[in-house]
């Protein structure tokens, strides 16, 4: 399962990212913020607007806004 | 006595740097650029306890070392000392989130590998205590092997010591550079340093993630922040009347002193009807971007403006931005400047450009001057029903237009000279927080300074040269001044390009001066048909009667049309130069902006004759 598709609330660990499908900055940027292989996350809100993107991921103590582009990169294990 | 003359605030956004700069250093604050590029610079004196001064400066929140924005770069450089012409800060003050720690040690580790003298502020004690998180700071000084400080910036709580760990830590320079760690590392030991710090942990940040159910809720989100928008405009509207007015009152209160003190001359008619009735006609508008400004800055210090841009990404995102547009977008409705200047924050740059382009098309507040006047004076002061007032329809129709242009424009520059990769959006949603008296008192202050710099500046020079350009050469006997000076003679030329977008020659002699700023074109209708009137109780009701007189309905609906388009901000070009480095994308707004202006005031003047109106 990816990322965009896990339900609200589930908490998760990131299994795999496909960086190829990030522009370079957004996988940089996304590392710094702690977002990579083995973080655990949990979706805690989506856009509100059609696709509902994008959406806010809790990572420890931090939420991250992202775009269901930058989720659907990311192999999840919920767990 | 200390060595130290200098130290430097780092830390990663949303750490509290700003609030506890403030702290340190009060409100006598330098704020300049960094030479070559456009990121703000902030400099403040820290006195040690000992007495000594030093320089403390606030450098731009990063994540790390390697960067990915200017931002980002700028900190690198000048903590390696490698920005030119500004010295490496001898002291490192690392600002750490008390309720953050794994996260924000990460950057902290970077940043003590330097091996340079370094203190560690572990700012927001007493919100990480309301999470529930209970921290050990000499837990955290044991393992970091660097002092630790807590500090609670916005309760002053701790700042002695802080200071006092700055002026000691020269002994520490001796300090080995550490062996190169990857990222990887540096946050499995960030996660290991935190669980040793942290004393006990119950409730996880409740209030926080309550707050974001209700902001960020699907359909009540949305609807806050609309009511919210629509507060705070009602508030720039309605709450700046007074102040305003007493401005004005003041003004007209020292243009009557010094007519009565002075006997009739030139020189009294230039303190009077140029200097005074133009410089004051813009001052009056500083009370509406006081306000604005309150509100952009509560809630960017709340936390809110994040979320903000997070309901609103999805939007912006339709016409090819991200939501790190929105705040820009949405204070260039005070003023496109810092608008221009908040785009710094968008990590992407074709992101970036394209907003910076479109930031003028937002209905800033030296529109209003313009709006005002006219809307007054032509539009009839009715209800159409339900309460809503004629006048109130067409300024928002005014509003609505310019962003509809905004939008559009964006999605054609998208796909043509700002075409790339579709931008991303990644943001921290910072933790909600009160924002003091002090950091909001402080941020308003400097925008107000900058706003009446450039009124009293920029504004000021431009109502003399007119003044002179109206009033000179001197009319000869039974000659309209006004036809005989050297605007007059400009104006003709200018005429019969805006002639057929139903501009008469009095427009065209308004536009000239305007291109310094827009209110600018009140004020020099205002000096133009005093001087034609010979009128020496010249007030804004005067000036729309006047208008009313003489200009068509057609003319008025299409010089607002015009102004909703035209770029005629100097200081807004000279921005964007200085932003986009380069002289390529200011000529290149000039001129989108010139020809949607024309085009749009030539259909709304047509449109209008054609139905009569």
């Amino acid at each position: 399962m990816t990322l965009d598709l896990l339900p609200i609330g589930q908490p998760a660990r990131i299994t795999a990212v496909d960086w190829s499908q990030l522009v370079d900055e957004e996988g940089q940027r996304l590392r710094s913020l702690g977002i990579d292989i083995g973080t655990q996350v949990a979706v805690s809100h989506r856009g509100v607007f059609a696709g509902r993107d994008p959406i806010a991921v809790s990572v420890g103590r931090m939420t991250v806004a992202l775009r269901r582009v930058h989720a659907r990169a990311m192999e999840v294990e919920p767990a | 006595m200390s060595k130290h003359r200098s130290a430097a605030l780092v830390g990663n956004p949303n750490a509290g740097k700003s609030a506890l700069f403030n702290a340190l250093t009060g409100a006598r604050q330098k704020i300049a650029n960094y030479p070559g590029v456009t990121v703000e610079r902030k400099a403040g004196r820290l006195i040690l306890p000992s007495g000594a001064p030093i320089e403390l400066t606030d450098l731009p929140g990063s994540y790390s070392l390697a960067t990915t924005s200017p931002d980002e770069e700028v900190t690198r450089k000048v903590i390696l000392g490698e920005f030119p012409g500004e010295s490496a800060p001898e002291v490192l003050v690392v600002v750490l989130d008390a309720s953050n720690l794994e996260q924000h040690l990460v950057f902290a580790q970077e940043v003590i590998a330097l091996g340079r003298p370094t203190v560690i502020a572990l700012n927001m004690v007493d919100l990480a205590e309301r999470d529930g998180l209970v921290i050990d700071p000499a837990a955290l000084e044991s393992a970091l092997g660097v002092p630790v400080v807590p500090t609670v910036a916005v309760r002053r709580r701790g700042l002695v010591e802080l200071a006092e760990a700055i002026g000691a830590a020269e002994e520490r320079q001796a300090e080995h550079p550490r062996p190169h760690v990857g990222m990887t590392e540096r946050r499995l030991s960030a996660h290991a340093i935190a669980d040793g710090a942290i004393i006990s942990e119950t409730a996880r940040h409740r209030l926080h993630s309550k707050l974001d159910r209700l902001f960020l809720h699907p359909w009540l989100g949305p609807l806050i922040l609309f009511g919210m928008l629509f507060v705070v405009f009602q508030a720039v509207f309605a709450g700046a009347t007074p102040f305003a007015d007493a401005l004005q009152s003041g003004v007209d209160l020292l243009s009557s002193g010094v007519r009565s003190a002075l006997p009739p001359s030139l020189i009294r008619d230039l303190l009077t009807e140029g200097i005074l009735s133009g410089v004051g006609s813009v001052v009056v508008f500083l009370p509406q971007i006081v306000i604005l400004f309150f509100f952009i800055l509560a809630m960017e210090a709340s936390g809110y403006m994040a979320r903000a841009a997070f309901l609103m990404d999805r939007m912006m995102a339709s016409v090819g931005l991200s939501g790190r547009s929105f705040i820009p977008l949405l204070s260039s409705f005070a003023c496109a400047i810092p608008g221009i200047m908040a785009t710094r924050s968008i990590s992407d740059p074709k992101d970036r450009l394209t907003t910076i382009l479109i930031a003028p098309l937002m209905t800033c507040s030296a529109r209003l001057p313009v709006y005002t006047v006219i809307i007054a004076a032509f539009i009839p002061s009715r209800s159409v029903g339900f309460g809503i007032g004629m006048q109130g329809l067409v300024l928002l129709g005014l509003y609505v237009i310019g962003i509809i242009g905004a939008m559009v424009v964006a999605l054609v520059l998208r796909r043509s000279v700002t075409k790339g990769a579709a931008s991303g959006f990644i943001m921290e949603l910072p933790k909600y927080q009160l924002p003091t008296i002090k950091d909001l008192a402080i941020g308003l202050w400097q925008r107000a300074w900058i706003f009446l710099r450039r009124a009293g500046t920029i504004i000021f020079m431009v109502t003399i040269v007119l003044w002179l350009l109206l009033n000179f050469p001197r009319a000869g006997e039974g000659e309209n001044q006004v036809d005989a000076s050297i605007a007059g003679k400009l104006a003709n030329g200018l005429a019969v390009v805006v002639e057929p977008i139903g501009f008469n020659r009095d427009i065209a002699l308004s536009l000239i001066p305007a291109m310094a700023a827009r209110e600018v074109a009140v004020a020099s209708l205002a000096t133009t048909y005093a001087v034609a009137a010979e009128d020496d109780d010249q007030t804004a009701r005067k000036l729309g009667d006047e208008l009313k007189a003489r200009w068509s309905l057609p003319t008025a609906l299409a010089f607002l049309a015009w102004f909703v388009f035209a770029p005629q901000c100097m200081s807004t070009i000279a921005v964007t130069r200085r932003e986009t480095n380069g002289w390529k994308w200011p000529v290149f707004m000039l001129l989108y902006l010139f020809a949607l202006a024309y085009i749009f005031a030539g259909i709304t003047y047509w449109t209008a004759v054609a139905l009569g109106l």
